[in-house]
């Protein structure tokens, strides 16, 4: 089954009620280590990429010519012009960079792998970040990493998708003990460390919420479910 | 949590739209998207000074919006810088023909959402520079970190370079007289206490009832060390000091000392910290020539203060020294 544009769809959906269901987990962590708001920006972001997703009057590309890349750059305008902070330009920046790089009506393996690297690239030159300081890039570049192998392996859509969330989730939590250099939490310096970075978990997040998507598979509901 | 409030979500909208109403004849305020300019928009043939950031820090930086100081102000969520697509009609409603300077404070997400929003006016056709605010001295090694913040210091920033603006200065002589002023002002500040953010419900963060957080940022976000709580003699101390050392300032400097509050500690205490402050500039033979004393950059209801100072020279203190019509700042 290969990748279209109502996979794209589920997966923003999908990761909305994430971010929503982890609202307060995302604040709290954001609490600690940064100003507390990482949860509640996420939430009217997404709410807002909902709500468009919704409107009959916004929707992204034309019937059955939609592509991916255009369920992504709504979402990358979305973000920019409604977040704020740092995760607005910077999430907008990784949507918008994967939309460049999806515009088809259906990615295969190596492309769900270049999707995940075009969002890498956005997130770490906007941010100007690399691995290993404690943000979002950790959770990505893992990501990206993992995706490579399991295409390379020949595996499938879905197997990429799964061993990117993966090791973006492992990632995260593999953030802990760093001491953070850039973003807000570096103004903690040491005191960063035993605190997990709230990009990288809101990260695992949307890249759990992909694997989500794809495993659920279209349904009745998707008015292009049978194709 | 109580707060004069209706919903949390509508916090910013609600405090704009009275804002609106209270300073009619300085301010017009533009509700989408959401930013504050110059009642009749920007002059013709002045250079436009637009700033913003996150709300929670009233009056910076609506409260200095008018005649002599910002033209247009762009207010985020609640400590969430504002949005490009709020900035770039900002920056627009800010020009006079004479091109805009934009002064954003060093902190990730202003520095993301200013560029962004300057190229997207450019390709408006608006010429626009840009300047970094980062007087605060509390983030030792900026070579690992985000590097340093911008805070109370931007209030010098953007009243001297008004006035540049005001006088006639083109473009290029507003932003080289605002870098001299970013090069020439430090600042500390200090918590006793953290705010809590609307949308959140909780306290900021958490401090001991008899713990002290030193080298704060603009949301009490950390800088250095969380010390016992002490005197106002000695808190002061360990604000002046860093900032008087980073500056190198010794005997036949001449200076604006200024020292803020956070928005939760009294004038009263500010006086306390003044005082303390001036003393020891002078014993360093610092002649104190210009003060402010107030809640200019504040951080909700948080208690806490910073204290910043500014070297002059005659023409800085001239700029400092002309008028200025806003709703925070009038002389």
């Amino acid at each position: 089954m290969a990748l279209d544009a109502d996979w794209a769809e589920r997966w923003v959906r999908r990761t909305a009620d994430a971010i929503a269901d982890a609202k307060g987990e995302l604040t709290e962590l954001d609490r600690q280590i940064g100003d507390g708001d990482h949860g509640e920006n996420m939430d009217r972001g997404f709410r807002a990429v909902v709500a468009r997703l919704d409107d009959p009057a916004a929707q992204p590309g034309a019937g059955d010519e939609r592509t991916v890349g255009d369920v992504l750059k709504l979402v990358a305008t979305t973000l920019m012009s409604t977040v704020g902070g740092a995760s607005g330009p910077l999430y907008g920046t990784a949507y918008l960079r994967a939309a460049k790089v999806s515009g088809r009506p259906q990615i295969d393996p190596p492309a769900v792998v270049a999707v995940l690297e075009a969002a890498l690239e956005g997130v770490s030159s906007r941010g100007k970040a690399t691995v290993g300081e404690k943000t979002m890039v950790d959770a990505w570049q893992a990501a990206v990493d993992a995706a490579e192998a399991a295409a390379r392996d020949g595996g499938s859509e879905v197997d990429v998708l799964r061993v990117a969330a993966e090791a973006a989730d492992k990632a995260s939590t593999a953030t802990i003990p760093m001491v953070a250099t850039k973003g807000r939490a570096s103004y903690l310096g040491e005191r960063s460390a035993g605190h997990e970075d709230p990009g990288a978990r809101s990260t695992a997040l949307v890249l759990g919420a992909a694997l989500a998507a794809a495993l659920a598979g279209p349904t009745s509901a998707d008015p292009h479910g049978a194709a | 949590m109580k707060k004069l409030l209706n919903d949390p979500a509508d916090a910013v909208a609600d405090s704009l739209a009275g804002f609106a109403l209270a300073h009619a004849e300085l301010v017009q305020v533009s509700t989408s998207p959401v930013f504050v300019s110059r009642a009749g928009g920007g002059v013709t043939g002045k250079v436009g000074l637009v700033s913003g950031g996150g709300s929670g820090h009233e009056p910076l930086h609506a409260g200095f919006v008018g005649d002599g100081m910002l033209d247009a102000a762009v207010p985020g969520a609640v400590f969430t810088s504002p949005t490009p697509d709020q900035i770039q009609p900002a920056i627009q409603a800010a020009d006079g023909g004479a091109g805009v300077l934009t002064i954003v404070k060093n902190y990730t997400g202003d520095v993301l959402n200013f560029e962004t929003a300057v190229e997207l006016a450019e390709a408006e056709g608006v010429e626009v520079a840009s300047v970094l605010v980062n007087d605060d001295v509390a983030v030792e090694d900026s070579l690992y970190t985000a590097g340093r913040r911008g805070v109370a210091g931007t209030v010098a920033v953007e009243k001297i370079a008004g006035a540049a603006a005001a006088r006639g200065a083109d473009l290029a002589t507003v932003k080289a007289v605002a870098e001299r002023v970013i090069a020439n002002v430090r600042t500390m500040g200090v918590a006793l206490a953290a705010p809590t953010v609307p949308h959140v419900g909780r306290p900021s963060f958490d401090l001991g009832e008899d713990e002290i957080e030193v080298g704060i940022g603009i949301h009490g976000e950390p800088g250095r060390h969380r010390v016992q709580a002490v005197g106002a003699d000695q808190v002061t101390e360990m604000l002046l000091t860093p900032v008087a050392d980073d500056l190198a300032l010794d005997g036949g400097d001449r200076v604006l000392l200024f020292v803020n509050g956070m928005g939760g500690t009294p004038l009263s205490e500010l006086y306390v910290v003044y005082g303390r402050a001036r003393r020891l500039l002078e014993e360093r033979g610092v002649t104190v020539s210009r003060s402010l004393v107030g809640n200019y950059v504040t951080s909700l209801e948080m208690q806490g203060a910073s204290v910043t100072v500014l070297r002059l020279d005659d023409e800085l203190e001239a700029l400092w020294d002309a008028p200025v019509d806003t709703a925070a700042l009038r002389w």
